[in-house]
């Protein structure tokens, strides 16, 4: 999939994370703050871009303020902001690339 | 060197600060020392006022100096307001290099962190620190290395002589002219004066502060008029809505009422619950919980409390109200129930630190109870408690009484959920220590209960007790598998502070926090 539009997902209460895509030309670039980053930095980025490569994105500029969210919220809402950055909102692929 | 609860000291803090490393929750027992004594100027002719016109002349009269240590107590909690102004008036006066003995400081002293970074203050002594003095010291901005002691060791410090205070300024709701004060009467009212009286005892100088000057003799005091150099009146010395909040309304959260039923269960199904038991709680939701419903259970059955120690809280109020509680041993109110409490009903009493908590002394009340109901940031797999730095590594909390009265009760349960937010309460290893795991017998969380493997008397004796008992290893596991195993805090070499047990020696030390690096 390609980021065709900015999008966003999530919120910035406890436990979740906001997430925005935007198009980009230089791989995925991430930029991440995060509550909990000492303790779990280098897990939320992993996740994010095994996210990101499991929706065949290969080139955003993504943002994340995470608030100690869990992977499986984090995941959530990278794939919400993807879809929602394609127009995407019905019809979603649950169980295919969507896990 | 590596101490006994694992953490490796560096040579170069035991050399620093002429410590040694923590060897045991009681290696020094039985330990012989002699105690230091102030410096005092005699008042013997009775036309000599003590009364002063502000801080400033007080400060000049009692010889201050570069490099003197002033020393505060924290009764007042977030309404404080001492603590910031006589430091605003020694920076005024240009003072430098300044160390604070605090029974402890809280977010009201922010205020004072400017006063860190020009060099004013340079050295900290106290129980914790909260807000943005405690990001002061974690990003390396305090010159001298910061002391984190219990309310108890504290006592111990000043009285062994090992810190030495120069001037004591203590807040005092009601004072008179020769420097009588009391905790209640005034406008500031904040229960008890407990934590100051070794500051009374042990200061060269000391420093009445009051905004509610009384007639003499303003009796029976806290602290004597034998102890003041001087009584300083001012317009306020804290904000009563800050100092206490009106009682807290028991918890609704579900998972904390579990917890507390939990606690509940085990306390009652322990040897130590009978007619007489003392019992010591925190003031935590799930803690103010616990004595509700033990209360129930007291009631139900005819089981007095003999003693009931510690930080008051409404809820203890009510027990005593109701004949379940014979004395309520006091050094600390967090509610203005507890301050209301402690004026009208003569089975409230107020002690000093030393009797509640000192190690050193000849006995404090903290060995003789039977539960003490504790919080903690982090418990270990070995049972350690951290109550002072976060798990983002940034000093956020305080020893307080906990590992007094950990070492001091028979039973000590830790209250702790087993996640926040992301964060897992129980882990492999604490970010810092502060009290030794082989004084926490029992941690209580909503996934589960461990009876430290020590306690083969507590675990024997809930065999047939229906709880969710598990080990300490499957709370870190049923924690690390909903939220990962988290990485450690990445810090500096440097150390910014340590963290002294009771006696003294060196169980932690706490470094500088790095940024965050991938």
């Amino acid at each position: 999939m390609e980021i065709l539009k900015t999008a966003m997902a999530g919120t910035l209460e406890s436990s979740d994370a906001q997430v925005t895509v935007e198009p980009g030309t230089d791989g995925i670039e991430l930029t991440l703050e995060s509550s909990v980053m000492h303790q779990y930095g280098k897990q939320i980025r992993a996740v994010v871009l095994e996210t990101m490569e499991r929706l065949g994105v290969e080139n955003a500029k993504v943002t994340i303020f995470d608030k100690g969210a869990l992977d499986c919220t984090l995941k959530a809402r990278v794939e919400c902001a993807v879809y929602r950055s394609n127009g995407i909102t019905e019809n979603l692929p649950w169980g295919g690339v969507i896990k | 060197m590596i101490n006994a609860v694992g953490r490796d000291i560096p040579e170069e803090v035991l050399k620093a600060t002429g410590k040694e490393v923590f060897k045991g929750a009681y290696a020094y027992d039985d330990h012989e020392y002699t105690k230091a004594a102030p410096k005092v100027h005699a008042v013997c002719d009775p036309k000599r006022s003590k009364v002063v016109e502000s801080i400033h002349e007080a400060l000049v009269k009692c010889g201050i100096k570069d490099g003197m240590t002033l020393s505060f107590h924290h009764h007042f909690r977030e309404g404080d307001y001492v603590v910031n102004m006589v430091m605003e008036e020694v920076h005024k006066m240009g003072i430098k290099d300044i160390t604070i003995c605090a029974s402890s400081l809280g977010k009201a002293n922010d205020p004072i962190v400017p006063y860190i970074e020009d060099g004013t203050i340079t050295g900290i002594e106290s129980s914790g620190v909260r807000g943005k003095i405690g990001e002061a010291i974690s990003t390396g901005r305090l010159k001298k290395l910061a002391i984190m002691r219990s309310h108890g060791g504290r006592v111990r410090a000043v009285e062994s002589g090992e810190t030495h205070i120069d001037i004591a300024f203590i807040g005092a709701p009601t004072c008179d002219d020769y420097g009588n004060m009391r905790a209640n009467g005034g406008k500031s009212d904040c229960g008890v004066l407990s934590y100051a009286v070794v500051d009374a005892e042990y200061a060269d100088k000391v420093v009445a502060v009051t905004d509610c000057l009384v007639p003499f003799p303003n009796i029976p005091a806290s602290i004597s008029m034998i102890h003041v150099d001087y009584v300083c009146v001012v317009d306020a010395i804290g904000d009563p809505k800050k100092i206490a909040s009106g009682a807290a309304k028991p918890t609704t959260d579900v998972r904390k009422i579990m917890m507390a039923d939990y606690c509940t269960q085990f306390v009652i199904n322990t040897p130590y619950f009978k007619e007489g038991f003392s019992y010591q709680t925190g003031v935590g939701g799930a803690s103010i919980a616990s004595t509700i419903s033990l209360g129930k259970i007291m009631e139900e059955r005819g089981i007095h409390m003999g003693l009931g120690l510690g930080g008051i809280t409404t809820p203890m109020c009510n027990l005593l109200a109701k004949g379940l509680v014979n004395k309520l041993v006091d050094t600390q109110d967090f509610d203005m129930g507890a301050i209301e409490s402690i004026k009208s009903n003569p089975n409230h009493i107020e002690i000093s630190a030393s009797e509640y908590a000192n190690p050193f002394n000849k006995g404090a009340y903290v060995n003789k109870l039977d539960f003490v109901i504790l919080a903690s940031l982090e418990v270990d797999v070995n049972f350690n408690c951290n109550v002072v730095v976060g798990s983002d590594g940034m000093i956020t909390g305080a020893q307080g009484g906990h590992p007094d009265t950990a070492a001091g009760a028979k039973c000590t349960i830790v209250i702790a959920p087993l996640l926040q937010g992301r964060i897992p309460a129980i882990c492999t290893n604490v970010t810092t220590v502060t009290t030794p795991g082989e004084t926490v017998d029992v941690v209580i969380t909503d996934y589960g209960i461990a009876i430290n493997p020590r306690r083969q008397d507590l675990i024997e004796c809930m065999k047939d007790v229906d709880l969710p008992f598990c080990t300490i290893e499957e709370l870190r596991d049923k924690a690390y598998a909903i939220v990962g195993e988290p990485d450690p805090v990445q810090f500096d070499d440097r150390v910014v502070g340590v963290i002294e047990a009771r006696d003294g020696t060196i169980i932690d030390v706490v470094r500088k926090i790095k940024d965050f690096e991938f």
